[in-house]
Parts: structure tokens; sequence; C-alpha cells
């Protein structure tokens, strides 16, 4: 962390914020604040450099040709590489999962280069695209609660060696893969294919990205309140479906 | 073409008759008003009846993510002056309640309809229509919709051979993308809030520069066409730059924007604008939207909001603070069933309001308002609300399926 302030990175609204992901950024805006913290948010758009100073960094989702664009554009670029060197914390969503990765499949159908940030590659499913629901254990390393979201995805992401699952699904279908997994993670790079925002819907996981990025154990308490409330009427819909 | 000239083919009389009958039975049953069964079943029996239902016509088609009813609404009041209109006036905007309403109106001079975006390259195909109304694209339940650059592509293909005057909202650069492909367009300058689904070019993936009320995109060259009519505060003016004034019952710039292409609709059907604008503003409610109706002693302004550009201008249109507000959002499947859209809303607009949460998705938008920052309370029913509700006139703003609760329970 820079200066006492927090630097937060929207990585390209322009491109990658068509399904509510920003609210990820809100959200983890918000807690930082509520713990006291300088935040700085900083919006940056497909034609101006990625800043590599950045604490956090937060990628959504998009349409598929906004991802190719997006690609194209953050791989001529080299500053999200740079701030992961840095030791940068980067949390992607859906399109913007599947571009940290190795390799996916773009809108021509063409086989695209990731940035290689996860150890994963993206085809594009054959069946039907994966919509709904998701309920699913998070990694017990990471020590967090069941993750809640939803999925809206054609994309299959296969993991390599290096990235490891970052939950299991017991209900919805993750990757994609049919082996129950969801997500991928490193140290400090993580993708998911979760909506809802997943920031909303796990408010822990902002948290936890806060951790890493000011390298502590534990923040003060705040009133989850209505992240509670909300967190039990989606578990209780999604493993008792009306 | 207008007028009965051509009478309908005994196959087509038949698919009329067997569609009123199971709109009948479906009615009889209580199940809605049966538009839609029996359009089914009419269609069924002929596929071409659409097509020769709207034979006899002088149609215009209106499409858009928001605002087609109300400009459908508009644009039939107006087209009045000039002959009898028949219209889907309720809605039921796909090719079945398309086909029943239009077999409601054999006497009909003029077809004005609302055709849900999915459709509307078809149903231009079907009914060769004289013009074709494109408002705005914007996302809109993406868990079920195609994507909505992708939809303005399938426009713009559809469009392409139409012998249609396409009237098209030259602020939206996805309009502009569906309707540059036509031979014979019309801009009009109705503006448009919401910018956030066009910010990367439609022609190349530049990314769009929006300076003022101006866009291009820098790398390309695809710009902002100008326009021949233009909506400015209170006024329209036309192609000949006389200004007309807009007044309607139904609040909203919005409205004013849904006013001034319907003045231009009029102008290609040869209704003078004067004439156009004092028609629609007889409007007072499109299917229970903007209406004021009184519910415990109450009043309570209703307002429907969909998606992320339906909210921003429905937030532009209520009353100053400390208007009371009630928010209602389901998420059944005629809403799309995902709620992340909800963080695309600019929820601290509401910023001084008294705010008051119902609806089956209560808890997404007390966390979205929470983070917002805001004050809010979250109730069980719209009664509690209504009650908690400090003194003044209510906005209620609802989404689709949480607004029929709404006008169900206030009787509306």
């Amino acid at each position: 962390m820079s200066d006492n302030s927090l630097r937060l990175v929207w990585v390209y609204p322009d491109l990658l914020s068509t399904y509510g992901d920003q609210g990820n950024v809100l959200v983890v805006e918000r807690r930082a604040r509520r713990r006291g913290l300088d935040v700085q948010r900083v919006d940056v758009r497909s034609d101006q450099p990625i800043p590599t100073s950045g604490d956090i960094y937060l990628i959504g989702g998009g349409e598929d040709r906004p991802q190719r664009l997006a690609a194209e554009r953050l791989v001529r670029d080299g500053g999200l590489e740079r701030a992961v060197s840095n030791g940068a914390i980067v949390f992607s969503v859906c399109a913007g999962y599947q571009i940290l990765g190795n390799e996916f499949v773009n809108d021509m159908g063409e086989r695209q280069q990731g940035l290689g940030l996860l150890d994963v590659v993206t085809v594009r499913g054959e069946g039907e695209r994966c919509v709904g629901d998701v309920l699913a254990d998070i990694d017990p390393q990471l020590g967090l609660p069941q993750l809640t979201g939803f999925e809206n995805h054609q994309g299959v992401t296969h993991l390599g060696p290096a990235a490891k699952p970052f939950a299991r699904t017991r209900l919805g279908r993750g990757n994609g893969t049919g082996d129950g997994t969801e997500g991928a993670y490193n140290d400090t790079v993580f993708g998911t294919y979760m909506h809802g925002p997943v920031m909303a819907r796990n408010p822990l996981i902002a948290d936890l990205l806060l951790k890493l990025a000011l390298d502590v154990n534990a923040l003060p308490p705040i009133d989850d309140r209505w992240y509670d409330a909300l967190r039990a009427e989606r578990i209780a819909a999604a493993t008792q479906p009306a | 073409m207008a007028g009965n000239t051509e009478p309908l083919s005994p196959r087509a009389k038949l698919a009329v008759t067997a569609g009123r009958a199971a709109a009948a039975v479906s009615r009889a049953a209580g199940r809605g008003s049966g538009s839609v069964i029996g359009g089914k079943v009419a269609l069924k029996l002929d596929p071409d009846l659409l097509g020769a239902l709207a034979q006899h016509l002088d149609v215009v088609l209106v499409s858009a993510t928001n605002g087609k009813t109300t400009t459908t609404r508009l644009i039939a009041e107006a087209l009045r002056a000039s002959g009898p209109v028949v219209s889907n006036a309720l809605g039921a905007n796909m090719p079945a309640g398309i086909t029943s309403a239009l077999a409601g109106g054999s006497d009909a001079k003029y077809g004005v309809i609302e055709v849900d975006e999915k459709y509307l390259a078809g149903v231009a195909r079907d009914v060769t229509p004289k013009a074709i109304a494109l408002l705005n694209l914007s996302r809109d339940q993406l868990d079920r919709a195609a994507e909505t650059r992708m939809l303005a592509e399938k426009w713009r293909e559809g469009l392409a051979g139409s012998k249609a005057v396409i009237v098209a909202n030259c602020d939206d650069p996805l309009i502009v993308w569906s309707a540059s492909s036509s031979q014979n367009v019309v801009w009009v300058a109705a503006g448009q809030e919401w910018k956030d689904d066009a910010w990367s070019c439609p022609s190349c993936g530049g990314v769009m520069q929006r300076p003022g009320d101006d866009w291009f995109c820098g790398e390309c060259g695809f710009r902002r066409p100008t326009p021949s009519w233009v909506l400015s505060g209170d006024h329209v003016l036309d192609p000949h730059g006389s200004a007309w004034p807009i007044s309607l019952q139904l609040p909203g710039r919005a409205n004013k924007a849904n006013a001034a292409t319907s003045a231009a609709v009029a102008a290609v059907f040869g209704v003078p604008p004067q004439v156009a604008l004092e028609r629609m503003y007889q409007v007072q409610a499109v299917a229970g939207r903007y209406d004021v109706v009184r519910f415990q002693d109450r009043e309570l302004r209703l307002l429907l909001a969909k998606n992320p550009a339906g909210w921003l201008e429905t937030f532009s249109l209520i009353d100053q603070p400390p208007a009371p507000v009630i928010l209602s959002v389901n998420a059944r499947g005629a809403d799309g069933t995902d709620t992340s859209w909800l963080w695309d809303v600019d929820y601290p607009r509401l910023a001084g309001h008294p705010i008051f949460v119902i609806g089956d998705r209560r808890l997404d938008l007390a966390v979205r308002l929470e983070v917002a920052g805001l004050d809010f309370r979250v109730c069980e029913t719209l009664d509690e609300a209504v009650q908690l509700a400090p003194p003044g006139q209510i906005e209620l703003i609802a989404n689709y399926t949480a607004f029929q609760d709404v006008r169900r329970r206030v009787g509306n």
C-alpha cells in the first residue's frame, strides 16, 4: 500500500462492466472505508495505460467482442503483469477470468492469447449455456464460508498445475468441466464465474483481498446484517428450489 | 394499401375465427385477455396470417429496450387524427400477440405495433411496414436475452433491405449502427441518459469519444448523424426548423423523447406535428405506468423501471426530496432471474429521499443501498411501506412483475 491510501483499480469499464460486476468495486471500496481506510478508486478505460502501482485490481465480465478487444489491449499494455510482479492482488470475473488465463476462445471462434496470470485455458462449451444460481464450497485454505453467486457463461475452463480451484460446486456448473471445480487462484490472482455480484453475496471475499493487500490477518468487524440476510436467503433458495 | 380492398383468404378467415375462440376460452378460464393464446392458435393454422392481416394497413413498428409501449400509444393517438388505428396497446409484443391485436382491427387504416426487440426483423419482413421507430438499446435481462450489441447487429442485418422509413434516435450509437444500413432513415435527436452500453464503437471496436451531446469513434469515423428532428427542452424542432411545444400528462424527459419520435413518425403518415402533439396530450397513463393512485389514503405514483437505463430515466422524473420513495424488485422469469444489474443502477441519486424497500429481492436491494451509503427501511409488504412513509405523494418504482404485484394490490 502506497502513501496510506488503498489504490483500487477497476479495469476497462468501457468493455468489461456489463453484468453488474462493478458492484465488486463498490463493495471493496465501501468495506475499506468502513474500516477507516483511505481509498483511491481508479477507473481505467481501454485507451488508457493500466497503472502499475495499484493494490487491488478488479476485472468484470463482458460480451464476447469486448472480451477479445480487452484481451488484445491488456496484452499490448503489459501493465497488469507488471502490477502483479509488484505484488498487486487481482480479482476477475467471467470474461475477465478467461482473459487472465493462458488462452481462451474469442467471438470469432479463434484461440486467443490471454495474460497468463492464471494457469487456466478456456474453450467454448458444446452444451447449453451455464445460467443460474450457484452454491459452492471455497477452498478451505482460504478460510471463507460457502460461495453463493449467479453464473451466465458458455466457457469451459481447464486448470493447469499452477492454479488451484477456487471452490467446489454443490449446485451449478462453475468451470463447466464436469469435475465440480469453480474458478481458480494462485497466491495473488483470483478468477471466478460468479456474478451476483460476487462480493455483494460474499463480502468476506472482499475482506480477504483487503487483508492480502494490507498484509494483515484480521480486519475490524463491521455491521454485516444485510449481507448476512441476503446470503442466508440465497443459500436457502439454492438448496430448496421453489 | 390502406382500407379493406383485398379480403382475407378463407384460410386466414378460419385462422382468425379459431384464434378468437381460443382467446374466449382462455378469458373464460380466467387467464388474462387471451390475446397471446388466440394469436398462437391463429398463427398455427395460417403462418402467413400476420402478413395477410397487415396487408390492408399502413403499419408502423416500434421497438426499443425502453419506452416502446408508451411510444406505441403516443403514435396511435397521433395517427387517429387521420383514421382508425389498430394497436397492441397492452404490450403483447411478440408475433402471437401482434396477430391477435391485428385480427381485432378489420376496419382500421393504420397498424401501430410494438415489437419485442428479438422479433423486430422477422415482423418487419412479414408486415412490410411503412415506418419503423427505433428508440434505444441497452442491457436488459442478460441471463436470458441476447447480448445488446448482437441485437443491434441482428437489427442491422434484418433491416438492410427494408423499404420502410426508419425513424431512429441519433443519440444512441447502437441505434445508429442498427439503422444506418437502411436506405431511408429519419434521424431524431431524442437524447439518451444511459451511455454504458456504447463506449465501444459498434463498427470497429474503437473507444467512443463523447464530448457533450456529440459522439464519434476516434478510430474509424463512425459518428453521430445530423438529425432532422431535435428534442430541445420542452420543444421538438421539425425539419423546417419550426419549434413545436411538447405538452404531455406523462412525466419526464424520456417521454418528451418518445413524443418527439412520435411526431416524426406521424409526419411520415402525413399528420402534422401540431396535430400529432395535441393528440398526444390525451395520454394519461400507459398500462398503469405513471398512474397516480390512492391507496390507504395516500397518493402513489406508479413507475415502471426494468433495467439500468430505465431506472436512470425514472430517477430524473421523480419529485425532489423529501418525497418518499418505495422501491420494489422481483427476479421472476419475466424479470430475468439475475439481480446483478441492480449494481449498474445509480442509486446514490436517491440521497435525501426516505426510501422503503419491498419485493421478492428486497435483500439484494438492501445490500445495494447499504453500499451506496443510503438510509432505507426494508418492509415485508406494500401496505407496511406505505404506512411508514412520511407525508407527501409516494413515488413507487418497480420492475416488471413487481409492478404487476403493486397494481393488483392497489386495485389499479
